[in-house]
């Protein structure tokens, strides 16, 4: 039980990269990116396939997880940032599904449907950090999500992140002011993408496998769910968000009630989730967190 | 490739189009008036498919193949239409309505929600087994000088083509479809005008949501129903609503006719191998949103501050 607690931390510290990398792409910039599985997977395979074949440490393959991961964000944000909201939507739904597709079907890299298994541990100064003693693995995860969270924290309160949020309130008015509009999407929309490369890499690590089947749309939608629970645009909100969500899909184990609820409450909770969020408590539980600039106490 | 080779591709092509074209009208419309992409519309594509199957396989019993199954087969249809305009309608008054005046993010999100919801729904009640569509008729093909044509294929024409007409006729030349139009153009204008934008709004979700049903079905002949059948479907009606400019009817179905072409063509003769078979959609809608981010036929909409 305790040692099951354990692992939702544990993901929720993953996933909570992937919220803080959406939470940057829909909280601040406004856009709606559906295929943070899809830079998941990237990383994750990233780190796979380097460790595996090539014999690298987990430590190496986790910047190259997230460079590889920032680079199909670029592939993919140039081209259709400079477009309206809906249509991202959809080409990042498709991109997401291109991801999987292409998992699934280039075997002689990607060993298709079957994956990749026997991932190395991660080793620290001459220390395995072993997924299945959890402790190790989880105070790993946090370091990371820390780093995460004060690294967005800070941006989102620099000029760029004054930047998106002109940008999502009104663009032309963004644009008037000289702000180069294309530039501080795609930047958001490449920053998003490698800490979900990141997030993947950790994935490799924790699962010791991967395979296509993990990173499916359903994971983007929770993601999404999470950002949008907690509050878009406020980072400890979309950490919040992760736990809760987590806790969610783990109920059933938690509770022993697995055999009575049906495996599709989880994802059939998310769509509410996302509907009544939006109907009655758009801002989040959370709500957006506002920045103040002045006098300090002052408004 | 020979002509019979050629003509054989463009037959499958046309009937695939024909389906893609027909949910791609969903889109559109309500792209063309609430100015958001209705993620559900490929869910109820799938609840369309189920209450066919469901009330076709009550209503044709265990009698052989017939002229009364065939009129059992249209009869399903025409209820699945009837259920999936109630559906379109009821999720557009409880999950879209309160949201027209919010940000342009909520709907979309709502959609996605409703969509999840009811994907995953019928896969608790219904379970994820895919089940088969029995075929109303005799479905052995027909050889017409080296192409080989099942009366499937021609089912998809006709209907495709006589629902598309349907539409086009009513929206050019009803009263309501000119409501319709108006009210894609500027509802607070149509609203002053004495249009009631609410019931447009409804009629609008009710046919694309029938239109759904009936291309769920005649997908559904070809490829069987689980509860996840309508999420890649959708996805590419949409492209092709896309590639056609979206909010442009004609151009939908235009675009549908299109992408089936695409994608078989792309599979037959360029030889994409058929597992990247979904990459083609989305590599068409990359290039396009790049080229002609208006589409073929849409118009460039100029922003106004």
């Amino acid at each position: 039980m305790f040692n099951f607690f354990l692992l939702i931390l544990i993901y929720t510290g993953i996933y909570a990269l992937m919220a803080i990398g959406q939470n940057i792409i829909t909280g601040y910039g406004g856009m709606l990116s559906l295929c943070q599985a899809g830079f998941f997977a990237i990383g994750s395979y990233a780190t796979a396939i380097l460790s595996v074949r090539f014999g690298w440490s987990f430590w190496a393959t986790l910047p190259v997880a997230a460079i590889i991961s920032a680079l199909f964000g670029l592939l993919i944000g140039l081209p259709t940032l400079r477009l309206k909201g809906d249509y991202l939507a959809i080409a990042t739904l498709g991109f997401g599904e291109i991801v999987r597709n292409i998992l699934n079907n280039w075997d002689s890299v990607t060993n298709g449907p079957m994956g990749i298994q026997k991932i190395p541990m991660p080793t620290l100064f001459g220390l395995t950090i072993n997924p299945y003693k959890k402790y190790a693995f989880l105070v790993m995860v946090i370091i990371f999500v820390i780093i995460a969270y004060i690294l967005f924290q800070r941006l989102a309160r620099s000029r760029m992140g004054r930047a998106l949020t002109a940008v999502r309130e009104d663009e032309i008015a963004a644009q008037s002011m000289g702000i180069n509009i294309t530039k501080y999407k795609v930047y958001a929309f490449v920053l998003g993408a490698s800490v979900a490369g990141i997030a993947g890499s950790l994935q490799a690590a924790f699962s010791l496998s991967v395979t296509p089947g993990t990173y499916t749309f359903m994971v983007s939608v929770m993601v999404l769910c999470m950002v949008v629970l907690g509050g878009m645009g406020n980072f400890k909100a979309a950490i919040l968000g992760t736990f809760i969500i987590q806790l969610i899909s783990y109920f059933p184990q938690l509770t022993g009630l697995s055999s009575v609820i049906p495996p599709q409450f989880k994802q059939i909770l998310f769509g509410l989730i996302l509907v009544v969020m939006m109907i009655w408590r758009p801002q989040g539980l959370l709500g957006r967190e506002e920045h103040t600039y002045g006098v300090k106490g002052g408004k | 490739m020979g002509t019979a080779e050629f003509f054989q591709h463009l037959m499958n092509g046309l009937t695939l189009g024909g389906i893609y074209a027909l949910i791609a009208l969903g889109y559109t419309m309500v792209y063309g008036i609430l100015k958001f992409i209705n993620f559900a519309h490929g869910d109820i594509l799938m609840v369309g498919a189920y209450v066919g199957l469901f009330v076709f396989d009550l209503l044709r019993g265990s009698s052989p193949l017939g002229t009364w199954t065939v009129v059992a087969f249209f009869l399903a249809m025409l209820i699945s239409m009837a259920v999936c305009a109630i559906l379109g309608m009821t999720i557009e008054r409880i999950a879209y309505k309160p949201l027209r005046r919010a940000t342009r993010l909520a709907p979309l999100l709502s959609a996605i929600g409703v969509s999840f919801i009811l994907s995953n729904s019928a896969a608790w009640m219904l379970g994820t087994q895919s089940r088969k569509f029995n075929y109303p008729f005799d479905n052995s093909s027909i050889n017409l000088a080296g192409v080989i044509i099942t009366p499937h294929q021609i089912l998809i024409l006709v209907v495709s083509l006589v629902m598309m007409l349907a539409l086009k006729l009513f929206v050019d030349k009803t009263r309501m479809g000119k409501a319709m139009r108006a009210t894609s153009l500027d509802q607070d204008t149509a609203m002053l005008m004495g249009i009631n934008v609410n019931k447009v709004i409804s009629l609008t979700f009710a046919i694309g949501s029938a239109l759904a049903a009936v291309g769920g079905i005649l997908i559904a002949l070809d490829f069987k129903v689980y509860p996840s059948m309508g999420t890649m479907t959708g996805l590419k009606a949409f492209v092709a609503a896309v590639v056609g400019g979206i909010g442009n009817i004609s151009g939908a179905m235009f675009g549908g006719i299109l992408l089936g072409l695409l994608e078989t063509f792309g599979v037959a003769v360029l030889g994409i191998p058929s597992g990247l078979k979904d990459t083609i959609a989305f590599g068409v809608l990359i290039i396009i949103l790049l080229v002609k981010p208006e589409g073929l036929f849409g118009k460039v909409e100029k922003e106004k501050v």
